[in-house]
């Protein structure tokens, strides 16, 4: 923004500075798409590096059980008392089982664990590529014939891609198991009717919906840290600053791609 | 004379209103040793990449080997890349690889050779710059910044190529451990008959590799000669830079 007019008294002219706002946002989207094409082409087509793709696997799946089991537990649990606060009133209790089931495999399932990972893996790719580039070691990459697009970029978007519908469904049913515990024990539904009634009303096009949200959140988590990391800019600011920007920009993406995702499900009938 | 391994034909390069490079034109001949003197911000490191590939020029034309890789890119570039060395000034080793996988890494991940093949190599390697096998297993940060030095001198040479670029290869180390990494970029260099392009700020390390001197100064090459004659250029730019005199057509960059 350095370059947008001033007045006399060094106040910038809003008009100007909302120009030059757009103009970046537009440039960035510009480039953040030839990145993303980029990663694309270098993560469909060979050549592969199967041992970088397995090592991510185990960094942005395996390494992510805890903090989205104990998430997804969480929210299942608080969810089915919500519910039941919710229903009590109009006298519709019983269908704790039936909305905990629809909110955990249809929405929060994929958003908790999309925005866990958002801070968990989008930053650490981040600030890993980032001091990558600092230290040249990606321009190394390059003088030895390694292009950093298909030796670090792809295996991390694979391995999000991979990882990111296998935890959904585990954040599936550990959330519905959350709201079972709470439902079960501090609410005094029959436990077996609590789990007929959920595998009765569940259907696969509501677990599916969850999988394929769950896929366009591990490709922007993965596309946000790699994009970051990639542009980072000298020193310990820099990387910091490029960790917090996949962080933020993941986050908010997971919740807008999850809305228009969500908008097509419904117009689709999906 | 034969084809320049290296010519640089008035590159340029500017950062928005910053022009780093401003016509900078150079030869290397194969197996001659140039070494790159400037001050700081002069624009050496800015060169050096616009030669390997890692920037585009602006302007102007960069050949390897007769043949114009200005704007090469896929299998031009990585013929290129194949046939040419560097280290780094940070050394730029992985630090999620150990000692052998970094030396061995383009065996590995480019020439397709097998780990076991590539691991034995790497051993030879590392022994050819002073290191036994016991580091071999170590990660770069168990290692002090000489011995790192010398690792990335390892990768930069296991391929045999035939040309090497150095990046200030002797900063932040102590004179005696720059003399022995000197020591080892000649040794090296001649054993392999390749060239070689230095860019540094420290004189005695110049003086000891450099069959030629060369030294930039606002983004050109303003003077070049044999390393014999740095004493008497007949340049005060050169002569304030080689005796690190604050006085002089030179401003320091404080």
């Amino acid at each position: 923004m350095s370059n947008v007019s001033t007045n006399k008294r060094g106040i910038p002219n809003p008009l100007a500075w909302i120009g030059a706002a757009a103009l970046g946002l537009f440039a960035e989207v510009g480039h953040l798409t030839v990145f993303a094409a980029k990663v694309k082409a270098a993560a469909f087509t060979p050549r592969w590096y199967p041992a970088e793709i397995l090592k991510q696997i185990i960094r942005i799946g395996f390494y992510s059980l805890p903090v989205v089991g104990l998430s997804a537990v969480f929210i299942g649990a608080a969810l089915a008392l919500n519910i039941y606060e919710g229903g009590s009133r109009y006298g519709a209790e019983q269908f704790v089982p039936n909305i905990v089931v629809l909110g955990i495999t249809r929405e929060l399932g994929a958003v908790i664990t999309g925005l866990m990972l958002a801070g968990r893996v989008s930053a650490g790719i981040s600030a890993e590529i980032g001091a990558m580039r600092v230290t040249e070691q990606i321009d190394a990459l390059e003088t030895l014939s390694a292009s950093p697009y298909r030796y670090l970029y792809a295996p991390r978007f694979l391995a999000a891609i991979i990882s990111l519908p296998l935890l959904v469904l585990l954040a599936d049913i550990i959330g519905v198991m959350g709201g079972w515990l709470v439902s079960v024990y501090g609410l005094g539904f029959d436990s077996t009717v609590y789990l007929r009634n959920t595998l009765d009303f569940v259907t696969r096009d509501d677990i599916i919906t969850g999988l394929i949200k769950a896929v366009a959140f591990g490709a922007v988590i993965a596309l946000m840290g790699c994009y970051q990391g990639d542009k980072s800019e000298a020193g310990a600011t820099g990387v910091g600053r490029a960790a917090t920007l996949s962080m933020v920009g993941a986050a908010v993406l997971v919740l807008a791609f999850n809305y228009v995702l969500s908008t097509i499900f419904v117009e689709i009938g999906l | 004379m034969s084809t320049p391994i290296l010519r640089l034909q008035n590159v340029e390069k500017s950062f928005g209103k910053n022009h780093v490079l401003r016509g900078v034109t150079l030869d290397v001949q194969p197996g001659e040793s140039v070494v790159i003197i400037g001050g700081s911000g002069s624009g050496k490191s800015v060169m050096l990449k616009n030669a390997l590939g890692l920037m585009t020029p602006d302007g102007g034309k960069i050949f390897f080997n007769g043949k114009d890789v200005t704007n090469a890119t896929g299998g031009a570039r990585a013929n290129m890349r194949d046939r040419v060395g560097m280290l780094f000034q940070s050394g730029a080793l992985f630090d999620s690889l150990t000692v052998w996988e970094n030396v061995a890494f383009r065996l590995i991940n480019s020439d397709r050779v097998s780990r076991g093949i590539a691991k034995e190599r790497a051993i030879e390697t590392l022994r050819k710059v002073r290191l036994g096998p016991d580091v071999a297993g170590l990660f770069p940060a168990e290692i002090s910044g000489g011995m790192q030095k010398r690792v990335s001198l390892a990768r930069s040479i296991i391929s045999e190529p035939d040309l090497i670029f150095f990046d200030e290869p002797t900063t932040g180390l102590d004179p005696i451990t720059a003399d022995a990494i000197n020591d080892l970029i000649l040794e090296q260099v001649r054993g392999l008959g390749a060239a070689a392009v230095t860019i540094t700020h420290d004189m005695p390390s110049a003086r000891k590799i450099a069959d030629d001197i060369a030294m930039l100064f606002e983004g050109q090459i303003i003077w070049r000669g044999k390393a014999a004659d740095v004493d008497r250029s007949g340049n005060d730019y050169v002569d304030q830079f080689v005796h690190g005199r604050a006085e002089g057509p030179i401003q320091p960059a404080i």
